[in-house]
């Protein structure tokens, strides 16, 4: 395989694995900072241990995240050093502000979250979990601006071979950012919210119906009930701004090869991606102009159209996207999407019934659910990413020109196989740790370590 | 002072509040398998950075994105250039960071020691790989007009680069020995201290082998003529003077001590570069500059507006978070890592 082939893997791999643990992270630390908001308001010591053991779950997960991240913000010079050459100007800005402004603050305020219980006045410390969850989100703002220049540069001009900035307020009010970073968000709270639903159903059945596990049920029912709701109003919209600013992309989510007005949607399509047409499909007349325009017509481009204006516009090539991919990551992610919808309703039902009880069949689909979450987000950046194809930046510059230029295809391979190989190892570990913390008892947990503490202070 | 100039300070800055946070912290790293005999030692010694160490990181963090930000070539060049050092240093900085937050999480002794194992791994190839990279880039590797580097993972492998990372590594781990020793208590304190005193002599040595033989193998000082000047010579005797206040048990001194050695030795290497951020080995003029590589007018300026904003606040709160967790750790107290 060639350099650029595998630096896509590369890229994808660290990636996809990352993001596995980032929405956690987002909608996790708001989650633990509204617990502790309600331990605090109320005295009730439910909703403390009910923080505590959320947040412990918290910072296994928040732990592979941030080292994850180091390497995401290396490998655009590592593996990728033309394209940093060529969008450095833009592209390191909202990269260097992250760091400055939520980074250190994320980090330095979980350090005093940790080790700040009974140390700082209760005020300081609730804080400082505030803190934390605005800084994680924070940050996802500005890598979120990045990658939007990447699908609608704004704001710049092409001068001395590359893109430079010309207008940074452009960059953050960039259109594509403000429906991007919402349906991330919601995501994120939707994942978070399964999270603690599929872990409170595993000890509501298995633990005996403790008070911290009705609360963390009813909570994560109504929260990833909003984040699913939201994040498919927010998707919709950021459907119909894509059929604006990325067609080929929308053309590629629905295998349209020829305009239609009104065009219609596929439910199903088998496809012959080389001869670009429909082997077998069922379509739905009409539907797609109504998700594209909210009415039943309207002209929704075509894969083979946009292939002749591109080539009008940039020259001969083929601006084609993988389509099958496209395709199938776009029905994955809004598949999972309802029956998320579908399953936090219910639970959101079930958690305001006066009894928890779960039918064996029930329990099952609501512990296995924290997985459609993770189907969904890794499907939606699959999906975003390779239907840009084959820009990096969306008409200004393509993958083929951004890889490194001065590092050789075995560099590559080797890195690919090491860190592959550390993160599966360090996703076990983290399995065995997730299932450790969330099978506990909570109230062993405070009983622990005082024990702890107590043999030690016997034996001194 | 143009905006290119002061991109150079501030990144420098970054990379010397890099050094001395996170120079301890690798210090403390190496030091954790040695100092600690038994498993609360060692959890002690763990805690003592507990709070800090992923804030200290981020200042790498930042300086990388500040490089990306303001001298796009020279992040391209660097990163892409010494591809295979950075693959192993991301490696030890990822399975680090997991290590410590992870490895009190259970009570098996065998998961524990191999996460200790892991800490130290993970801050010994930092530590020195740091120093064989700042070398490289002020003695000078090939590069070619296109400012891509031509050479390969051995070109960085030289007499000058690993005396630097061997430099680095005892140099960290001595700062390292001696904030535990402002950190601990009892007999992990007096372990530490012996640390201490056993690494500064060759600390003192290394130091100034490495500026000899930075005479020779670079152009740092041809600028400065015999008489480097006046933060060099500081940083000579602010290593010098560490001895002494070992001696004398004033640990905070040598502390300071310790940390004005990295200071002004961080400071000495990026005057030496100065107005180059990577020299090239292959042609004087092709050498990165803070002119050809940087980023526009525009972002400098935008960058630096947010810089002037955002830089004191970050270290405000971090100093904050020094002051909270000032007091020592014993071994007999409730512990979070």
């Amino acid at each position: 395989m060639d350099v650029l082939t595998l630096s896509r893997w590369q890229f994808a791999i660290t990636t996809v694995y990352h993001f596995f643990f980032v929405p956690i992270t987002l909608g996790l630390s708001i989650a633990v900072a509204i617990m502790q908001t309600a331990y605090y308001r109320t005295g009730n010591e439910a909703y403390k241990k009910m923080t505590k053991f959320w947040g412990k779950l918290f910072l296994i997960n928040f732990a592979i995240g941030v080292v994850t991240g180091i390497v995401q913000e290396f490998q655009f010079g590592m593996n990728w050093s033309q394209y940093s050459r060529f969008m450095g100007d833009i592209f390191g800005a909202p990269l260097a502000i992250e760091a400055l402004l939520a980074f250190f603050m994320e980090s330095t305020f979980l350090g005093i979250w940790i080790f700040g219980w009974d140390r700082i006045p209760k005020k300081a410390h609730l804080a400082s979990i505030w803190l934390v969850a605005i800084g994680s989100n924070l940050s996802a703002i500005w890598i979120l601006a990045a990658n939007s220049f990447m699908q609608q540069p704004v704001g710049y001009v092409i001068r001395n071979g590359r893109a430079e900035m010309t207008d940074f307020f452009a960059i953050i009010t960039n259109g594509h950012l403000w429906v991007q970073f919402p349906h991330v968000f919601f995501g994120a709270v939707a994942t978070a919210g399964f999270l603690i639903l599929s872990i409170s159903a595993y000890q509501l059945v298995k633990k005996g119906k403790h008070e911290v596990f009705k609360k963390s049920f009813k909570f994560g029912a109504v929260y990833a009930l909003i984040g699913s709701l939201l994040v498919i109003l927010v998707g919709h919209t950021q459907a119909q701004y894509m059929v604006k600013v990325q067609p080929m992309k929308m053309a590629a989510a629905e295998a349209l090869w020829e305009s239609e007005n009104p065009a219609s949607m596929s439910l199903f399509t088998f496809g012959d991606e080389k001869n670009q047409k429909d082997v077998f499909a069922i379509k739905i007349p009409g539907a797609l102009s109504f998700l594209a325009y909210n009415k039943f017509e309207g002209e929704v481009k075509g894969i083979k159209n946009l292939q002749k204006e591109a080539e009008q516009k940039y020259g001969a090539g083929d601006y084609v996207p993988p389509v099958a991919v496209s395709y199938w990551s776009f029905r994955i992610m809004v598949g999972a999407g309802f029956l998320m919808l579908f399953i936090a309703i219910l639970s959101t039902i079930k958690a305001y019934k006066e009894k928890l009880e779960f039918s064996s069949f029930g329990y099952k689909i609501t512990f296995w659910s924290v997985l459609l979450p993770v189907i969904a987000n890794t499907t939606g950046w699959l999906f975003t990413e390779i239907a840009r194809q084959p820009w990096t930046v969306f008409g200004l510059f393509k993958t083929a020109d951004s890889v490194s230029n001065t590092v050789s295809a075995g560099e590559v391979l080797f890195s690919l196989i090491a860190y592959t190989v550390l993160y599966a190892v360090l996703m076990i570990i983290m399995i065995s740790l997730i299932k450790k913390y969330a099978s506990k008892d909570v109230d062993e947990i405070e009983k622990e370590e005082a024990e702890v503490d107590n043999s030690v202070l016997s034996k001194a | 002072m143009d905006l290119n100039t002061i991109w150079f300070i501030l990144i420098a800055v970054l990379f010397i509040g890099f050094f001395f946070l996170e120079g301890f912290d690798y210090g403390v790293g190496i030091l954790l398998p040695f100092l600690g005999k038994e498993d609360r030692e060692r959890r002690a010694i763990i805690n003592s950075i507990g709070t800090f160490w992923d804030g200290n990181e981020v200042w790498m963090i930042t300086a990388g994105g500040a490089m990306f930000a303001a001298f796009p070539n020279w992040y391209a060049t660097l990163f892409s250039g010494f591809y295979l050092a950075l693959v192993i240093m991301l490696l030890a900085l990822i399975a680090r960071g997991v290590a410590f937050e992870y490895r009190s999480k259970k009570d098996d002794p065998v998961w524990r020691n191999r996460w200790d194992w892991v800490i130290f791994i993970g801050s010994f190839v930092p530590a020195l790989l740091w120093g064989v990279a700042i070398s490289n880039i002020i003695r000078g590797v090939p590069i070619d007009q296109n400012m891509n580097f031509t050479g390969n993972f051995f070109t960085l492998l030289n007499p000058y680069s690993l005396l630097g990372g061997l430099t680095s590594l005892v140099l960290f781990t001595l700062h390292g020995s001696i904030f535990l020793s402002l950190k601990l208590t009892d007999e992990l304190l007096e372990g530490t201290r012996k640390f201490a005193k056993k690494l500064w002599l060759p600390s003192v040595i290394l130091l100034f082998i490495y500026v000899i033989f930075g005479y020779y193998d670079t152009d740092m000082f041809s600028k400065l003529g015999v008489n480097p000047g006046v933060i060099p010579i500081l940083a000579g005797l602010a290593i010098l003077s560490v001895g002494y206040f070992l001696k004398i048990k004033r640990e905070g001194w040598a502390f300071v001590m310790t940390g004005l050695t990295i200071v002004f030795s961080t400071i000495t290497i990026f005057m030496g570069l100065f107005p180059r951020v990577m020299v090239s080995s292959t042609n004087p003029d092709w050498s990165l500059t803070i002119y050809n590589a940087s980023s526009s007018p525009y972002t400098l300026k935008v960058m630096s507006i947010v810089a002037v904003i955002f830089v004191p606040i970050v270290l405000a709160y971090q100093a904050w978070s020094y002051w909270i967790f000032r007091k020592r750790i014993s071994t007999k107290q409730k512990m979070e890592y």
